[in-house]
């Protein structure tokens, strides 16, 4: 277990130092990546844009511009070209709501999930089956910046049963907080419910004709508790691989159209426009910590894997 | 059981699996039922305990789990018909049943311990401490060392062996009356079928459970079992006393299965005699007797379909689906040397 966690460490170090060099790159390969011409304004001038490069360090070679940026970004004094703004301060202004997001929506989207995967395998071919197969692939297939332009536009503005997009801290008001999330919980839940659905309906499918299963009822246990303890426990252990995947991809600011549509502010907006200005500092910095959680929660979610299958021992 | 048909619907058109199946047991009895591979023996037992019921299953006939007669105050079910209810008390609590592949029947998760005490708390008010004890005096019972450590480990830190011993103690943990052991050593080494066999029979022998033990494998029944029912396509074909079957095998297809058993009494052949052709399609049976288009006697009358009945052998519980006379059967058994076990046991 200690060299489980030794290795899994050594790894993350390694896969984050790689996600920083390839995001630091980017801009020096894209067009219009050189901050210092949009830096200097509408009618920038040689002298001015001299001026610049030479102030920022911009002049200098690519491997002394990434050292100081990183080491920029761990003292904390990270600023944004065009805002001047404390990058550290805006990560931490929108960890709330992206916090928010994520873990609710995780929740939800798993519980439903559970619900319709295993209604729909217990009624395989039957009407309750298809029309939850039908509302799957429907889920599939509406991007969240639709459905989410969808949601705020017609329950949020026609309708007003719901606040047409903001957030509002738990600790400020946990009634409003909760108002503001219902749209953008369901929004982003939506893909992730139909696509886990199809994926816990065939699981239980294949576990249902598992030897195990008739030693279960031949037990004579009960219907529901052949169902809960034998089949779902182990068509589940697929399932909290993906959520682990998932859940760490929205923890770390990855649902970027979610809270851009709905404006919740949060670590993920702040990465969207950061990237509409080609502005590097925060663009590294929040990818950055994105891979972070990506990878963190994937080590937990390894862990809790071998918890859930015996079978499974973690090894270096 | 009396008259037992199962048939399912599938898209290869109607299966009829078990066609017209009869027998009982007794108390501490066992009896053996015997066949190849798709001669409807496991959908027989599995219907026992409506573990083949299905939406495109179909069945007939009835199977009492005791009668009137029995006189032990407590009255007899009907399984057939029974609701999934009535089904699931029998279930683990009357008929336990042990299956074939003790790799794939416990439950990978979940502690083998834990697995018994499911079983024992879904028919026992017991509390965990109580229910767990339970649990460990069984697997001490089926041999299995230091069982209160093993209890805590999961299937796959169990041999093969072991997985099944777990399987015994988990089916007598509730002291049933039937036990149905669905090829419970084909998928072991040889050198641990017999140790299964004998604690099976052991067990049995402590709580005075009738047994039903399917197998393809007739020289696992010889040493355990009181009666054998030889089963082909759906049919029994032969059931009499073990030494019926083995002494005075009467059914052309009983003398096959014999025929083809390594024996240490007589000279080796090069290759061992196999019955030539494949089992009959379920889904469209041959007329008349099944076994005519692969057996080498068949004549005319083989084209109405046999009754099982008494036609041969000493007993007149001794029944078999066969036309050929008592004569007819004793020229043939002579000339190509199915001569079964008497044979051997008169001329050594």
């Amino acid at each position: 277990m200690a060299r489980f966690i030794f290795r899994r460490l050594v790894s993350m170090v390694l896969v984050l130092f790689a996600v920083t060099i390839i995001t630091f790159l980017i801009f020096n390969v894209i067009p219009n990546g050189k901050p210092e011409v949009r830096m200097a304004g509408k009618i920038p001038t040689e002298t001015n844009i001299a001026a610049i490069r030479e102030e920022w360090g911009f002049d200098q070679n690519v491997f002394v511009q990434y050292w100081t940026m990183m080491k920029k970004v761990f003292t904390g004094d990270l600023q944004s070209y065009f805002t001047q703004l404390d990058v550290g301060d805006e990560i931490v202004r929108g960890l709330p709501a992206t916090l928010s997001l994520a873990i609710g929506a995780a929740v939800l989207w798993l519980m439903v999930s559970i619900a319709f995967g295993l209604y729909s395998a217990m009624r395989a071919g039957k009407v309750a089956d298809r029309v939850l197969t039908i509302f799957a692939l429907v889920g599939i297939s509406m991007p969240v910046f639709w459905i989410g332009a969808l949601m705020n536009h017609y329950l949020g503005f026609e309708l007003e049963l719901f606040p047409n997009g903001g957030y509002v801290g738990i600790t400020e008001n946990p009634i409003q907080w909760l108002y503001h999330l219902i749209l953008p919980w369901t929004a982003l839940s939506i893909l992730f419910i139909g696509f886990y659905s199809r994926v816990l309906r065939s699981n239980v499918l294949d576990t249902i004709n598992e030897d195990y299963v008739r030693t279960a009822r031949a037990k004579g246990l009960s219907e529901r508790r052949v169902m809960v303890r034998h089949v779902l426990r182990n068509s589940m252990i697929p399932i909290v691989t993906l959520w682990g995947l998932d859940f760490g991809f929205v923890l770390g600011g990855g649902a970027i159209l979610t809270e851009s549509v709905f404006t919740l502010e949060g670590v993920g907006q702040y990465a969207a426009e950061s990237i509409s200005q080609l502005d590097q500092p925060p663009v590294v910095a929040v990818t950055l910590f994105s891979a972070f959680f990506i990878v963190f929660v994937n080590a937990l979610v390894d862990i809790a894997y071998a918890a859930l299958d015996p079978r499974i021992r973690l090894e270096g | 059981m009396r008259d037992l048909h199962v048939s399912f619907r599938t898209e290869e058109g109607v299966i009829q699996a078990v066609d017209g199946v009869s027998f009982s047991l007794q108390r501490g009895e066992v009896l053996a039922v015997v066949g190849e591979s798709g001669s409807g023996k496991s959908v027989t037992v599995g219907t026992l305990m409506g573990l083949t019921r299905s939406p495109n299953a179909k069945f007939e006939g009835e199977a009492w789990l005791r009668t009137a007669q029995d006189g032990d105050g407590r009255e007899g079910l009907e399984l057939i018909n029974a609701s999934d209810q009535q089904l699931r008390r029998v279930r683990g609590e009357e008929i336990a049943m042990i299956f074939q592949d003790p790799m794939t029947s416990l439950n990978p998760v979940q502690r083998v311990g834990d697995q018994i005490i499911e079983q024992i708390q879904a028919h026992r008010d017991l509390g965990d401490a109580e229910a767990r004890t339970r649990a460990i005096e069984m697997l001490d019972r089926v041999g299995i060392p230091r069982a209160a450590e093993r209890a805590r480990s999961y299937p796959h830190e169990f041999s093969g062996g072991m997985r099944q011993r777990a399987m015994i103690a988990m089916a007598f943990s509730c002291e049933p009356d039937v036990l149905i052991a669905d090829e419970p050593t084909t998928a072991l080494d040889v050198t641990i079928q017999a140790q299964i066999l004998r604690q099976i029979i052991e067990m049995r022998e402590e709580s005075n459970a009738g047994v039903i033990l399917v197998t393809h494998d007739l020289g696992v029944v010889a040493e355990v079992a009181d009666r054998i029912a030889v089963m082909y396509g759906g049919q029994i074909v032969e059931h009499g006393t073990i030494d019926e079957l083995f002494y005075d095998p009467q059914h052309p297809y009983t003398w096959g299965l014999l025929g083809s058993i390594a024996r240490v009494d007589r000279d080796r052949p090069d290759r061992l005699p196999a019955i030539s052709g494949l089992p009959p399609s379920l889904a469209n049976p041959p007329e008349g007797c099944r076994f005519r288009p692969r057996c080498p006697h068949a004549f005319d009358a083989c084209r109405q379909l046999p009754d099982l009945e008494h036609r041969g052998g000493r007993s007149s519980d001794h029944v078999d689906r066969c036309f050929l006379s008592d004569e007819q059967k004793r020229t043939v058994r002579e000339v190509d040397g199915h001569v079964g076990l008497m044979g051997a046991g008169a001329t050594s």
